[in-house]
């Protein structure tokens, strides 16, 4: 196993070095890299002809240029960077820096949320094959990806991030639209459940009931305005995702489980009060700290509590002790929203990463940041989601007409245990190649998007650098997506060995 | 069974198993009423070809003139702010409005749509075939060509598609849309390659092929007699999807300025052309969209009519 990943980064990281030669010699040749100083009328044309010249090499031939950006490429290997300037002299390793962590921060998030919806979502509708949710979802998914992606961002910056802001001036529902939103809930949530016509008359009303009441609620007290989550809310997710993530996994019978995952639930309570002094104005290393005890303790717990189910215990309650710290931190966050909203009031604003000159504490820059952040990466994730989940519904449909599918229902194994167990486990391998694949092509994709919402990101970099035949920034741009691509190859690969034990060998 | 009836015998005839008045179909017919059975499929072609007619017919081609009497590089007099005059049964004047300086925007939609199908399907009958060709005999030949041609591919794949498009595409701008079409074509073959060497390798090991080879066959005859008429489905429902990706990175392109140049229009040009006057003059911004949504959708559910015509697995079962 170590032996054939080491192969395939050997071969991958010629790939990358052969990719390197041809962009840097294509981006060098595509003009000139002069030509508005040759039409310049400025008086001191000649030095500044001179100037660029020296700064870019251009008296040199094409493979010493290369050779000299692939020497200080190479430096990274002594973490000592150096890509080279741009052709005004700038460093381009400081113009990445910050380029690379607003786009790299943008395209994560994007894929965690289209894979964790596009698989859902997938598997929801392979399951319900040819019913009206599925159509829906069908027709939806080609709508997403027939899409010209800056046309849905400058809609979205209209529609989304315009109206809201006015609508967050006196943020109250009307009776019509309480009514028509709470209708269209209830109508989906009635089709992704199914059943018989009783079933879904009594998922329906339940919905619309409760959908229509809760805005009712929310709008009476302006709750948009200052909104709260609180204890309660708290609890009740926790709780929630505990009983839920025990029965989707190992079966609501397996008390081991069940029992440890709640006593995660109960810790994360306890520190819900005990570290409130410590994250009312914390730091990143402090917040990343707790998150990651609490995937410890919560791991812990299951792995003392689970007995003869261990190992599921422990990984199912660090993964509610992590549920658990990410609420809290949501519910500090949402709790800053109307001391946010006085320093903001219209808090989209549809350009740039953040707000300039913002001044707020930690938890109200990042709610900045995160308004910020909204809009694009719905434009990346609709996307991105609708190609995972027919990738996700076609390779759940594949599995399910397998013949151990047909020999796990005979034996008399429950529906869930299938579906997660056989079916799901099996339709993750090529799922997990697409994702790959996927990763890097979404860092180019940005390019857009980011251009749309005037973000400075690693498309500006690369844009600007093509546009004036300057190519350390393209090479810049080139070096952390061919990246990216070697490392999702890597995990796609530790990720088949974890799903396939015949690869394991 | 008896053994006059085992295939392969001399009295043995698939037709004499079948009743008389049953009809018979052959695979393309079973593909092709497959296909005419999907609704959306049928639907979207149907708009398909009122799209591409009627982008055709309106300005004309070329020294043909159409039925359309404005001129898409001609500016006429303003009317009502240029506003769209399309009503459910009537053109109007200017049915898609005018631009700010006063063209008539039907004109250069239809011009815009014009370039846009032309390209995207150039990059699709070009990609598709140099996609097949290197999938195919790097998949036949084994060894070392197909070392060479797969690490050729890897270095196309591992630049991300927009950047090497981007890059090729500024180098060889001025030069028309064919040479357009013919950049965007280079960059998009690769995974219809990867596709087609993965079905080749599984084919190549099949008895037919084996059989070919023993009396003597050239590879080339083997490949494309005898190999690539089985992988047809793979080919043209990636084909079909392929133009759908080709209109979409044409219009990024031209968005990004690096695509085609004014004078002339693309779908995507002109909606960069008039972001900005989404607020004051919207319909410069929807008609393009709008155009280029309903391309890309029809073709994409044209092909997702064509995976199910040729592969019904996943189907219920219908026929």
């Amino acid at each position: 196993m170590t032996k054939y990943i080491l192969r395939r980064l050997g071969a991958s990281f010629l790939v990358l070095l052969g990719g390197s030669l041809l962009l840097y010699v294509l981006t060098i040749n595509s003009d000139d890299p002069l030509k508005d100083l040759r039409e310049s009328n400025a008086d001191n044309r000649e030095y500044l002809i001179q100037q660029r010249t020296e700064f870019m090499g251009l008296d040199q031939p094409w493979y010493v240029r290369y050779w000299d950006w692939l020497t200080g490429v190479s430096k990274c290997v002594t973490l000592n960077c150096d890509l080279g300037t741009n052709r005004n002299g700038v460093d381009v390793g400081s113009l990445l820096g910050n380029a690379a962590s607003s786009t790299l921060r943008l395209v994560v998030l994007a894929t965690v949320l289209a894979i964790v919806i596009g698989i859902v979502v997938g598997i929801l509708t392979a399951i319900r094959q040819y019913s009206g949710f599925d159509y829906s979802v069908t027709f939806l998914a080609f709508l997403f990806f027939s899409l010209p992606v800056f046309w849905v961002a400058v809609l979205l910056k209209e529609f989304a991030g315009i109206q809201f802001n006015n609508w967050m001036q006196e943020p109250t529902f009307s009776p019509v639209q309480i009514i028509i939103t709470a209708l269209v809930l209830a109508l989906i949530l009635s089709a992704v459940l199914g059943g018989d016509w009783k079933r879904r008359a009594a998922t329906a009303g339940v919905t619309l009931v409760f959908v229509a009441s809760a805005m009712t609620y929310f709008s009476a007290v302006e709750w948009f305005r200052r909104p709260l989550l609180g204890f309660g809310f708290v609890a009740i997710v926790g709780i929630a995702a505990a009983v839920g993530s025990t029965t989707l996994f190992v079966g609501f019978k397996n008390r081991r489980v069940l029992y440890s995952t709640l006593a995660t639930v109960a810790a994360g309570l306890v520190s819900y009060f005990a570290f409130r002094g410590v994250i009312e104005e914390p730091t990143w290393p402090v917040l990343i700290g707790l998150f990651i005890m609490s995937l410890v303790v919560g791991g812990l717990i299951g792995w003392f509590m689970g007995g003869y189910s261990r190992k599921p215990a422990a990984a199912l309650s660090a993964f509610v002790g992590g549920t658990m710290a990410l609420l809290t931190a949501a519910d500090m966050a949402v709790s800053h929203w109307a001391s946010f909203l006085s320093l903001k009031p219209r808090p989209i604003s549809t350009i740039g990463s953040q707000t300039p000159n913002f001044s707020g504490g930690f938890w109200e820059s990042l709610l900045d940041v995160g308004a910020q952040i909204i809009l694009p990466t719905i434009v990346l994730t609709l996307i991105s989601v609708a190609s995972y989940t027919r990738y996700t519904r076609s390779s759940m449909l594949e599995v399910m007409n397998q013949d151990y599918i047909r020999t796990a229902r005979s034996k008399g194994l429950s529906e869930r245990v299938v579906i997660v167990k056989h079916g799901f486990r099996n339709a993750l391998i090529p799922i997990t190649t697409i994702v790959a694949f996927d990763f890097a092509g979404l860092i180019g994709g940005a390019v857009i998007t980011e251009k749309v919402f005037g973000w400075k990101g690693m498309g500006e970099l690369f844009e600007t650098g093509l546009r004036t035949v300057d190519p350390n920034p393209v090479m810049a741009f080139f070096l952390v997506t061919g990246t990216a691509a070697i490392l999702m190859n890597l995990l796609a690969d530790l990720a088949y060995a974890a799903l396939d034990p015949r690869i394991r060998r | 069974m008896s053994n006059s009836q085992t295939p392969g015998s001399d009295s043995y005839s698939i037709e004499a198993e079948i009743p008389a008045n049953t009809k018979t179909y052959s695979q393309g017919q079973l593909v092709f009423r497959r296909f005419v059975r999907h609704k959306g499929a049928m639907a979207s072609l149907i708009v398909l070809l009122f799209i591409t007619l009627t982008a055709i017919t309106s300005i004309g081609v070329g020294p043909l003139p159409g039925w359309w009497d404005k001129d898409y590089t001609r500016a006429t007099a303003v009317l009502d702010g240029g506003r769209p005059t399309i009503g459910f049964f009537s053109l109007g004047e200017h049915p898609f409005g005018q631009d700010t300086i006063g063209k008539d925007y039907f004109a250069l939609v239809m011009r815009g749509t014009q370039i846009s199908l032309l390209v995207a399907v150039t990059v699709g009958v070009l990609s598709t075939i140099i996609g097949t060709i290197i999938g195919a005999v790097a998949g036949y030949m084994r060894g070392w060509i197909e070392s060479i041609l797969m690490r050729l591919t890897d270095l196309v794949i591992v630049i991300p598609l927009l950047a090497l498009a981007a890059v090729i595409a500024k180098a060889a701008s001025d030069q028309g849309v064919f040479v357009l079409a013919l950049v965007l074509a280079i960059v998009t073959w690769t995974g219809l390659a990867r596709l087609v060497r993965g079905e080749v390798l599984s084919l190549r090991e099949r008895e037919f092929v084996a059989a070919a080879r023993a009396v003597g066959t050239s590879p080339a005859r083997i490949i494309f007699k005898h190999i690539l008429p089985n992988t047809i489905g793979v080919i043209i429902v990636s084909a079909t999807l392929s133009i759908a990706s080709a209109i979409l990175l044409e219009t990024s392109l031209s968005y990004l300025g690096f695509g085609v140049q004014s004078p002339d229009v693309s779908l995507g040009l002109l909606i960069s052309q008039y972001q900005n006057a989404f607020l004051t003059r919207p319909w410069l911004f929807w008609f393009p969209g709008i155009m280029i949504l309903l391309i890309a959708l029809s073709i994409n559910f044209i092909g997702d009519g064509l995976r199910d015509a040729f592969d019904p697995r996943q189907n219920r079962s219908k026929d």
